[in-house]
């Protein structure tokens, strides 16, 4: 039975009798890269477009309809040196890239407006003092007025929908005091013209939506990026399912086109791709991905199977059900939404400080006015002052100081591996001061590894290895990883259930379980050495050794683990697994506080406990059973070969096989708070020097904007300190 | 200063062609990929056939 790729789900119809196909491409980094893969891809006949998007890392071709299959462009991409694997755009990442475009125009617009409102207000700034006629300062100021307006009316469109969206809710957010501010700018500068009054603050107001669209289209082209690379990652697994089409016909098929109801077959040392209940065969399965429990457990017809689980022995057949029909995963479906609804509703740094801000402002403002009027001043003159004071409060630097901030730390953190999930998880991450880990696949690597390749010969591990390609076996597959074989042993036979055997220079060797090696009294003396580990014997001739296998910890795991310590942060173990695997990973790494056998609702009853006592608890885990308590947790993280829901629920994800990001990702983090902070302070500072000018009534536009744009660059100046941490800092 | 009913006009008019020329720049995808922009406008020569999406 040959399976054949069918990409028909990805392809797209482009009209004009074209096909249309994105794909995800690793490892294009640079003009090289783009060059060679556009020339390779377009010398293919009938192919009309390709084209990389080197941001995104993507490539999109078009071609003739029916004169390519999809699989060939992926076949040219392998030869070129490149995985590639379709892609499909998540409604989420299309309506990024939508409110991108949306602010982009909106900047675009504004800052045609600023730029010619300032054309015109210089001279009017410098007619004052000298020879202006009233009569072309009014000219000037309804020409403001005239572009100022419009573009204030679209490139505030997203202050004003979010002020909205606050008020509506009884909220008060960043844009109320922001968009009250502009309102009242533009009304009174409209009254004031009407009036032939010499001062207008059209320049102001629209200056004030250019800064912030800055730092709100900066903001969201990082996050836009991150969703963009974390959609290539989820692409290039590549997960695919071998479906029957037939009563004995296969096709290799996208996870994303299975339906409930499709059966499809399993293969030792595949991982299953969607949730089932098995038909057809008899295996055993590691299912570590979801319980986080390392002993297989055997499978069965009837037998439910989850996506993540690994096949170890025998084929399977699946028969695909609905999501929440497992009893496993109705489980942990009802405690997340429980976990989520109890998740405590957040409020970000910048909230509060408008919570502060905004009835100080006004308050300051309405007291100006009243305090003119009480000391003779006309209600016009009042008015004016008064609408100053606001202007020069000027929620602008305020409005810059945490989105700057944010903007290049997530930055940093993208290129130290962490991607975010969750726009305010860097305020969280920094005040961590408890972390829970969970064992399988966060603290060990996902992959087995032989762990004690020292004490075999070379020449015999690379034999083995040679031998080892041959299977499909799990264990067998991190032998042939271990010894870095590249080509199988010719005319090797696997015996399922057993391993495989071959001739090597007419000697015959065999790689399998112990009694199929006839290393049964090898085997069991060394079982008392490492419970933890499965072995795989290896006899060549009469010759006899073992390979012990298991899931080692992540290479830098202890140095992480007491950098962590080092910072003030308690570390502790939360598992599925038995006791003695959990204990051991404890020792080795120097964490003294730790539970094995943890179900989900424990683990939850844990953070809650935690929670309760004061402490800021951040969960680190992958598996499934992991996704409830990471919607518990303060903030969660999770690494990138996690299972889906729970790489869904983490506020970060992290890259790679080091444990490092989350080390970097705890520094940058309290680095950008201590930078929002001072940012804060930097505003508040500023408005205590401007306010009394402001309330003392000397203060005229050309004031106004320099005070506007000076606190701006300050702020957004100290944003950049973002990009570096101190190393070693304890 | 009747110069003014030529020139402020004028100086508006330049404005606005401007922004029109950004606002369609936008609309024909060319800041949907900024790095390879960058690189794009040094490399050798263009691939043969090659038409900008849409």
């Amino acid at each position: 039975m040959q399976a054949t790729r069918d990409f028909s789900h990805y392809v797209k119809d482009a009209g004009a009798g074209l096909s249309h196909i994105d794909l995800a491409v690793e490892g294009v980094s640079c003009a090289g890269c783009m060059s060679k893969i556009e020339r390779g891809l377009s010398a293919m006949p009938d192919v009309t477009l390709a084209r990389v998007n080197l941001t995104d890392r993507r490539v999109a071709l078009e071609w003739k309809e029916g004169t390519l299959d999809p699989a060939r462009f992926i076949d040219r991409l392998a030869e070129l040196g490149y995985k590639a694997y379709p892609f499909e755009t998540a409604g989420a990442e299309a309506a990024e890239a939508e409110q991108s475009r949306f602010l982009l125009r909106c900047l675009g617009v504004a800052a045609f407006a600023t730029m010619n409102v300032m054309m015109l207000s210089v001279p009017v700034w410098s007619g004052n003092v000298s020879d202006m006629i009233p009569e072309q300062r009014d000219f000037f100021h309804w020409l403001s007025a005239l572009i100022a307006l419009p573009a204030a009316a679209y490139a505030g469109q997203p202050f004003f929908r979010s002020a909205f969206r606050a008020l509506r809710t009884r909220n008060v957010n960043m844009d109320v005091p922001i968009s009250i501010g502009v309102i009242l700018a533009l009304g009174m500068s409209v009254v004031e013209t009407v009036n032939h009054a010499e001062h207008t603050y059209f320049d102001a107001a629209i200056m004030l939506l250019t800064f912030l669209l800055v730092g709100r289209y900066l903001d969201q082209s990082m996050r836009r990026r991150t969703r963009a690379v974390a959609g290539n990652l989820a692409a290039l697994k590549a997960e695919t399912a071998t479906k029957f089409v037939g009563a004995d016909e296969i096709s290799q098929v996208p996870v994303a086109a299975i339906q409930p109801g499709d059966i499809v077959l399993l293969r030792p040392g595949e991982r299953c791709a969607v949730d089932g209940t098995v038909i057809e065969g008899r295996s055993e399965v590691d299912q570590s991905l979801i319980t986080g429990e390392t002993l297989y457990v055997t499978a069965d017809p009837g037998t439910a199977v989850y996506a993540g689980s690994l096949n170890i022995s025998g084929t399977l057949r699946v028969r695909v059900s609905a999501a929440s029909e497992g009893t496993l995963l109705a489980e942990i479906t009802r405690l997340l939404d429980n976990a989520l609804q109890a998740r405590s509703r957040y409020v970000r740094l910048a909230d509060r400080a408008s919570r502060l801000y905004a009835p100080v402002v006004h308050a300051t403002a309405l007291l100006t006015m009243l305090g003119w009027v009480l000391m003779g001043a006309t209600w016009h003159d009042a008015i004016v002052t008064a609408v100053a004071v606001l202007i020069i409060t000027c929620p602008c630097a305020l409005g810059l100081a945490i989105p700057t901030v944010q903007t290049v730390a997530s930055g940093a953190m993208f290129r130290a591996g962490v991607l975010l999930n969750s726009g305010d998880s860097i305020e969280r991450v920094a005040e961590v001061d408890r972390i829970i880990f969970d064992k399988t696949g966060t603290l060990t690597m996902p992959e087995l590894e032989v762990v004690n390749a020292a004490d075999i010969p070379e020449d015999v591990f690379s034999l083995a290895g040679q031998l080892a390609l041959a299977s499909h076996h799990p264990v067998a597959a991190a032998v042939a990883r271990a010894s870095n074989a590249k080509s199988p042993l010719v005319r090797a036979v696997e015996e399922p259930g057993q391993g495989v055997r071959g001739y090597v220079g007419g000697i015959e060797a065999r790689l399998g379980r112990p009694s199929f090696c006839g290393a049964e009294r090898l085997a069991n003396d060394s079982v008392n050495l490492d419970p933890e580990a499965s072995t795989v014997a290896f006899s060549l001739g009469e010759a006899r050794y073992l390979f012990s296998v298991r899931q080692g910890l992540r290479p830098d795991a202890p140095a992480m683990i007491s950098a962590l310590q080092k910072r003030n942060i308690t570390v502790e173990i939360l598992s599925g697994d038995r006791e003695p695997a959990v204990q051991a990973a404890a020792r080795a790494l120097g964490v003294s506080e730790w539970r094995a056998g943890v179900t989900p609702a424990d683990k939850i009853a844990r953070i809650e406990d935690l929670k309760r006592e004061g402490f800021k608890v951040m969960m680190v885990g992958d598996g499934l059973n992991d996704a409830p308590a990471l919607a518990a947790a303060h903030v969660s993280m999770s690494p990138i070969s996690a299972a889906h829901l729970s790489q869904a629920t983490a506020d970060l994800v992290f890259l790679g096989k080091p444990l490092a990001p989350v080390v970097a990702a705890i520094d940058f983090s309290r680095k950008a708070l201590h930078l929002m902070r001072q940012n804060l302070w930097l505003a508040v500072g500023y408005n205590l020097l401007a306010v009394p000018i402001a309330i003392s009534g000397v203060v005229t536009p050309l004031i106004a904007a320099a005070a506007m744009s000076g606190s701006s660059v300050l702020v957004m100046l100290n944003a950049l300190r973002a990009r570096r941490v101190a190393h070693g800092r304890s | 200063m009747e110069v003014m009913v030529i020139l402020v006009p004028l100086a508006l008019g330049l404005g606005l062609v401007g922004l029109l020329g950004f606002l369609w720049s936008l609309k024909s995808g060319q800041y949907d990929d900024l790095e390879g922009a960058a690189w794009r406008a040094i490399a050798d020569d263009e691939p043969a056939r090659e038409i900008p999406p849409d």
